[in-house]
């Protein structure tokens, strides 16, 4: 079986609107996450689309779904949200777990709610990835010079621009693999994982690279927001 | 959602818009393009090779209205996530009655996909439920051709309903993809007849295996004759097969002419009078074309024989791709198809 799991469990405090989360925002005619929920939707080879949504903002969530997608109901599953990245993707799964067996070939997508410009492409080449390993994680050059910073005053160093990416959703990995690794970890260490292809890297396995597009833009704060706007321009009808 | 439109912004520059599309009504079906194929329309956009005052109208455009692709979701179930079908690039206005002595592809007031209206370089195309036909036993990249056939199709229908019924003789004009086409129809389609080709491409010709006769334009003799014509040259030949046709047709045939000439083209209609020939233009295709092409494509010898003439050029995966894939089909004799996989 392949999974989606849209990630939506954030509070939007860093677009500065405390009452709505960033995924509920408009752009065009749609709230951002109808956007990003459909084109999962639109993927024939995946059977489930999991959303996780902040425990305060799921009875919201659904009479969105109601609204805006009223017809594919069946594919669409919502669990409530974690306290953080992490735990939102194992709410996903022991939802998984509960419905039924999970095999090892079984793989989860894991996406931002706030990326709605990720394109059909990507999606295939993430479950493609699984061909050749057990986690898959979606990049793009990174076009600027990465520097670091330790104290936050100066720089630390500058790492070769030439071996740097930066990271994007889709994240997909081997369900099984995810949680005998994740499960193995202790909690001070899950505490400090930003993302699931963390999981594998600390753990030494590969994490194979799929081809990411700028355009496929986290929308976090207003500037993103009016670029996203920006980007769709005069068509939105 | 939102969609991707791989838009001609003008000659050799493409762009990507980004289209929000909301799915308004029961009869919209959303498919996601599998295979592409080339038409020498979409070549002469790509080129620029049109007037000026056309291009600035038209474009920005997407390019291409021949392709196959997957159902992705269809709101009343008819079709399943997965059903393959091919995608009919004509719409015919609203109030167009269907099933009359009219065809739809010449009704004023409709559209076109990939002249004056966006085409199928697209990451989805939502399309009215009328407008795809299902396929199954036709192998992908030749399905991609199936509008391109549907034209020829559409001429042989046209052929049946005007020509006379001596058709011992039927000739195919042109060595390129759409006389290939036609030939590969018309054989099947007149079992009795004679089918022959005559073009000026020996290398091409090789090709033809199939038909009962094959000649060089330049070696005819004077007293080669058969009974109806099928014009497919097109271009700056066009009037020089229209001279030819002319000169060795039987009296009272009837011409079908289905090159695009970008130049108008001078006639010999003294002779046409003379013989009292028919003239039919015929372009396009519509849904019972399509529906046909797809039946005659299902046969194993239609769609072998349609596979020689296509050249699969690398899968689009990115814009660049989209590029080489148009300067191929420039050094590829007949058709060029790619996987849509941007």
């Amino acid at each position: 079986m392949i999974y989606a799991g849209i990630l939506a469990g954030g509070t939007g405090t860093r677009m500065g609107i405390q009452e709505m989360p960033k995924q509920f925002l408009p752009l065009g005619n749609q709230p951002i996450i109808m956007h990003t929920l459909e084109k999962f939707l639109f993927v024939p080879d995946i059977d489930i689309v999991y959303v996780a949504v902040h425990p305060h903002w799921m009875t919201y969530f659904d009479d969105l779904l109601a609204k805006y997608i009223p017809t594919q109901r069946e594919k669409i599953r919502i669990v409530a949200g974690g306290e953080d990245r992490n735990d939102s993707i194992m709410n996903i799964i022991r939802d998984i777990q509960t419905a039924g067996a999970v095999s090892d070939r079984d793989m989860l997508i894991t996406h931002d709610a706030v990326r709605p410009f990720v394109s059909y492409r990507m999606i295939i080449d993430n479950i493609h990835a699984m061909e050749s390993g057990n986690a898959a994680d979606t990049v793009v050059v990174a076009n600027d010079t990465i520097v670091e910073s330790i104290d936050g005053k100066t720089i630390s160093s500058i790492p070769n621009r030439t071996h740097m990416y930066q990271g994007q959703t889709p994240q997909t990995f081997k369900i099984n693999s995810f949680v005998q690794l994740y499960e193995n970890m202790a909690n001070d260490v899950k505490k400090t994982l930003t993302d699931a292809c963390k999981v594998f890297v600390l753990n030494e396995e590969p994490v194979v690279l799929v081809t990411g597009e700028y355009s496929n833009i986290k929308i976090t704060t207003v500037t993103d927001l009016k670029i996203a706007e920006a980007m769709l321009g005069e068509s939105v009808q | 959602m939102i969609n991707r439109v791989y838009q001609l912004i003008r000659p050799y520059s493409f762009s990507v818009k980004y289209e929000e599309f909301l799915i308004k009504n029961q009869d919209t079906i959303v498919v996601r393009p599998h295979y592409i194929a080339l038409c020498h329309a979409d070549q002469r956009y790509f080129q620029g090779n049109r007037p000026s005052k056309i291009l600035q109208q038209k474009l920005p455009m997407a390019l291409i209205h021949e392709s196959c692709g997957v159902v992705v979701y269809d709101p009343k179930g008819d079709y399943q996530a997965g059903d393959t079908v091919v995608m009919i690039p004509n719409q015919p206005p609203h109030h167009f009655q269907f099933g009359t002595e009219f065809y739809e592809n010449y009704a004023k007031g409709g559209y076109f996909r990939s002249s004056g209206h966006d085409g199928f370089m697209r990451e989805f195309v939502t399309i009215s439920r009328d407008r795809i036909v299902r396929y199954s036993a036709i192998p992908d990249k030749v399905a991609a051709i199936t509008e391109f056939v549907s034209v020829g199709v559409h001429g042989i229908t046209r052929f049946k309903q005007v020509a006379h019924s001596r058709r011992k003789r039927l000739v195919i004009w042109g060595s390129g993809s759409l006389a290939y086409a036609v030939a590969t129809l018309a054989k099947e389609e007149f079992p009795d007849s004679t089918i022959i080709v005559v073009g000026k491409n020996s290398e091409k010709l090789r090709l033809f295996s199939f038909v009962d006769e094959v000649y060089d334009v330049s070696e005819l003799k004077d007293d080669f004759t058969f009974d109806h014509a099928f014009e497919c040259v097109g271009g700056n030949g066009t009037q020089d097969a229209y001279r030819e046709i002319i000169r060795h047709i039987q009296p009272q045939g009837t011409v079908i002419m289905m090159g695009v000439s970008e130049l108008e083209v001078p006639l010999n209609t003294r002779d046409i009078l003379e013989k009292g020939l028919t003239w039919i233009g015929s372009s396009r295709s519509g849904r019972t074309d399509f529906e046909e092409a797809v039946r005659m494509m299902e046969k194993p010898q239609i769609h072998a024989r349609l596979n020689l003439i296509i050249h699969e050029s690398h899968p689009i995966q990115e814009i660049q791709d989209i590029y080489h894939f148009f300067e191929e089909d420039t050094v590829t004799p007949f058709k060029t198809v790619a996987k849509w996989d941007i």
